[in-house]
């Protein structure tokens, strides 16, 4: 016993700040940053302003709820590329039960005036089955996920545009486009982080989800069934994008086959700032909310400088990349070590 | 002994003393971390001979041979190539200058040609730069006329059968012209009729006046083509004899004839009733006919060379692999398992051989290890984790097996492997099992952390936990079970009951 707490007070105190906490800091540094430059640049305020506040965040609350179900997808040590794609199918199939009886050329005519639930129901039951057609495929023909996915996101934007042959679903019922008004945009988002985040932390879901990413041959030998435990995750990363296709097309007032173009890479990309992984087996829905708001935080500050949209991709693409490296380079020093 | 032995292939050598030996290693040592894999070994090849490097699983040989081919660099210690000193820093030096290997796991790129397998990064090219197929297909065919293998050159690789891969692998190496070859197991892949053919060339080889180390396990071959034998065991040189003046008793005894000083707390306790019995149990070109039974309170060591079949077994009764015939009864019921989930139903636990590859979750802390197995089965309420017992659970365990750590958060890459050892053992225990299977239960272990675990594995028994433990320690076998069973090529050779058991008697049933 003695032993033991000798090597606590030899090497404990060093590493006990979460990961969160540096990524926490890189936010705030951003912050301060256009902050700084506001200043200098506009001699205004860019934190201080609770609309922008509200607006960054808002902006990217549905790449959140995508990123909230990739990064449990990454935890298992697969990806998921399908998630822009399904939500676009998702806005569509929501929408098209979403319509009033005023338009005349409905989708579904006999389905008109329907109550705000259905095609909230439709929308996020269409895409859970996305997702558990890619779980399923994952699981039991043994195909990478990385193709499994892509074929889903390929497959699943055909569907978006095939529905109406291209043309966008619209004139929703007020009902249903509350959901995507004001606030509720976020308030779903950070539901769906706590709801997520708890499961991670003190379910046997998450404990699973986790132990597989970290080593899926101990994790079958301890008596996990692997398979249709990834059929799990995914068809769970299905329905957070299937909500976020109901929350967009609420958002826009219409379904549209284009709608959450590349949000995939996006979420991903939140995913990977945030801290997950790619590895597998590491990984916090509570980074992935940083590092969502950091792409937020990053468009909002941008257009208050008035900065080009390129220029904005650009730097964007140069933040995820030096993600990734300092995730690398923190597994290179754990390595050593 | 081994000092008279070498004399007699010093003075046996006679008119060749002359000639310098081809290759020489002097007091090479080469650590790795936890484990001394050779202790200042020597090794002296004479041109024109087959010289046999024999020991268990363990004794070095494949160590000291990727230091000579320029894999692993020596700590201490130097290599002659005919007299002069080399450092070889990758394959390619050593290649360079003049030694070769033919690995036991096939490196080929079974997309290509067995031509353009052969003459990797060494192309024949034309006046403009480009590969020479021509001259390509010829070389290779002029190499294969040579050593009398008819295969076409321009056949692709994923093509082949095993053996003709093997054969390929061969002659690639061959084809560098090395003086020194180097031919880890090359026959473990081919089949009677290849076995004769290699053999013939190794007999033209030899005629070139090239040195050749074989490195087998088998003893038929040693005494067909070896002209020297050197015998390593534990990381040391034994000694160094022709291989007219053994037999294979004694060449066995040099290998395994270590002092059993440790000490093991064997206990004897009662057994109880048959808990497993496996009948004619076998998986498709594994293993055949594998047939046991094992009791309550029960420790069945399984020993047998590494590719006997041991860890195959022992995967297939806890599901990892469902086996292709056979039965396997389980408290005198017959059941049938297909997944290891199955088999924790049914009380059994596996130890898995390789800790990194297949027991750790290494970014995770070490509750979050222990208690995976547990959560699998129990302790969960409407999908929540019971937090406060499992945790409680995990604490116990780690203490009862006196894991050293700062906390039961501490990941688990940061503990010692006899540490993370035990708190793998830990996973298991919490599940309560009533059929242990430890595969390698103390490999790359501290010496304490190894005594621990010993004495645990014999308290188990003593609660009527049946165990079957693999190890290719022989003290370890010899010195922890009650029967030992012995296995090699998929077969099993022998049971042995504690008294027969000796380190002869089994190495003879392993090594057939």
């Amino acid at each position: 016993m003695a032993n033991a707490t000798d090597v606590a007070e030899n090497n404990a105190p060093a590493r006990k700040l979460p990961v969160e906490a540096n990524i926490f800091l890189v936010l705030i540094g951003i912050a301060v940053f256009f902050e700084v430059l506001g200043w200098i640049v506009k001699g205004d305020t860019f934190l201080f302003n609770p609309q922008r506040l509200l607006i960054m965040v808002l902006q990217v609350s549905i790449i959140g709820l995508l990123a909230i179900g990739v990064t449990q997808v990454i935890i298992t040590g697969g990806i998921d590329l399908s998630s822009g794609s399904v939500l676009a199918l998702s806005a569509m199939v929501a929408a098209s039960f979403a319509q009033t009886s005023d338009y005349a050329r409905a989708v579904f005519p006999m389905f008109t005036d329907m109550p705000f639930l259905v095609p909230v129901f439709a929308g996020i039951a269409v895409g859970a089955l996305a997702g558990f057609i890619n779980g399923s495929l994952i699981a039991y023909t043994a195909i990478p996920p990385f193709i499994a996915t892509l074929g889903m996101m390929v497959t699943a934007r055909g569907l978006a545009r095939y529905y109406t042959k291209g043309q966008p679903i619209s004139l929703l019922s007020e009902e249903y486009m509350w959901l995507g008004s004001g606030t509720i945009p976020v308030i779903i988002f950070l539901m769906a982080a706590v709801i997520f985040h708890i499961a991670l932390r003190f379910t046997r879901y998450g404990k699973f989800t986790y132990a597989t990413g970290a080593n899926v041959q101990a994790a079958k030998v301890s008596g996990i069934n692997v398979g249709r435990h990834l059929i799990k995750v995914y068809t769970l990363a299905g329905l957070l994008a299937g909500l976020g296709g109901v929350v967009a097309a609420a958002r826009a007032g219409s379904g549209q086959a284009g709608m959450g173009l590349a949000y995939e890479l996006d979420a991903i990309a939140a995913a990977v700032i945030g801290g997950t992984s790619l590895a597998g087996g590491v990984g916090r829905i509570t980074g992935t909310v940083i590092g969502t708001i950091i792409l937020g935080t990053m468009m909002s500050g941008f257009t208050f400088l008035g900065i080009d949209a390129y220029i904005q991709d650009i730097v964007k693409g140069g933040i995820i990349v030096a993600a990734v490296v300092a995730d690398q380079y923190r597994q290179r020093k754990r390595a050593k070590a | 002994m081994s000092l008279s032995t070498q004399e007699a292939v010093r003075e046996n050598k006679g008119a060749a003393a002359q000639q310098k030996y081809l290759l020489e290693v002097d007091s090479v040592r080469k650590e790795f971390p936890g484990v001394v894999a050779l202790d200042d070994v020597n090794l002296r090849i004479r041109p024109g001979t087959v010289h046999a490097l024999m020991g268990e699983n363990g004794a070095g040989k494949s160590t000291l041979m990727k230091i000579i081919a320029g894999i692993y660099q020596p700590d201490r210690g130097e290599v002659r190539l005919g007299g002069k000193k080399v450092q070889m820093h990758t394959p390619l030096d050593a290649l360079e200058q003049g030694v070769a290997m033919i690995h036991q796991e096939l490196n080929l790129m079974p997309f290509m040609t067995i031509a353009e397998n052969i003459w990797i990064r060494r192309e024949p090219l034309t006046k403009l730069g480009f590969v020479d197929h021509k001259a390509l297909r010829e070389n290779t065919q002029k190499l294969f006329d040579r050593l009398n293998i008819s295969l076409d050159p321009e056949t692709e690789v994923r093509d082949l059968s095993i053996a003709n891969r093997q054969m390929v692998e061969i002659a690639k190496a061959i084809s560098y012209e090395s003086d020194v070859l180097i031919m880890d197991e090359p026959t473990s892949a081919l089949t009677d009729r290849e076995v004769e053919h290699l053999f013939q060339i190794i007999a033209s080889l030899k005629a070139d006046g090239k040195g050749i180390v074989y490195i087998t396990h088998k003893m038929d071959e040693v005494f067909e083509i070896a002209d020297d034998v050197s015998v390593f065991r534990d990381g040391k040189y034994i000694g160094t004899d022709l291989a007219s003046n053994l037999d294979s008793d004694q060449l066995i005894r040099m290998m395994v004839g270590r002092e059993i000083t440790q000490m093991f707390p064997k206990e004897e306790v009662p057994i109880g009733d048959v808990v497993l019995s496996v009948k004619d149990l076998c998986l498709d070109g594994v293993f055949e006919n594998v047939s046991f039974d094992l009791r309550a309170g029960e420790i069945l060591g399984v020993a047998g060379l590494v590719g006997s079949g041991r860890t195959n077994v022992a995967e297939t009764i806890y599901g990892v692999t469902p086996a292709t015939a056979g039965t396997i009864d389980v408290f005198g019921e017959t059941v049938e398992i297909k997944t290891p989930a199955e088999a924790m139903d049914h009380g059994m636990a596996l130890l898995t051989e390789d800790r990194k590859d297949t027991g750790l979750f290494l970014m995770l802390d070490i509750q979050e290890n222990m208690q995976i197995a547990l959560l699998s089965q129990d302790h969960v309420k409407g999908g929540f984790v019971a937090e406060s017992t499992v945790s409680k659970l995990c604490k116990e365990m780690s203490d009862a097996l006196r894991v050293k750590t700062p906390g039961m958060n501490e990941r688990i890459e940061n503990l010692s492997g006899g540490n993370q050892q035990k708190v793998l053992i830990g996973r298991w225990l919490l599940t309560k099992p009533r059929i242990l299977i430890l595969d390698e239960p103390t490999r790359g272990i501290d010496v304490g952390a190894k005594a621990e675990i010993h004495k645990l594995i014999t308290k188990l028994a003593g609660e009527g936990v049946a165990v079957l433990m693999i190890s290719s320690e022989m003290p370890e076998v010899l010195g922890m079970s009650d029967r030992v069973m012995v296995m090699h090529e998929g077969h099993v050779t022998g049971i042995l009951d504690r008294a027969e058991a000796d380190q002869v008697s089994v190495m003879r049933l392993a090594s057939n």
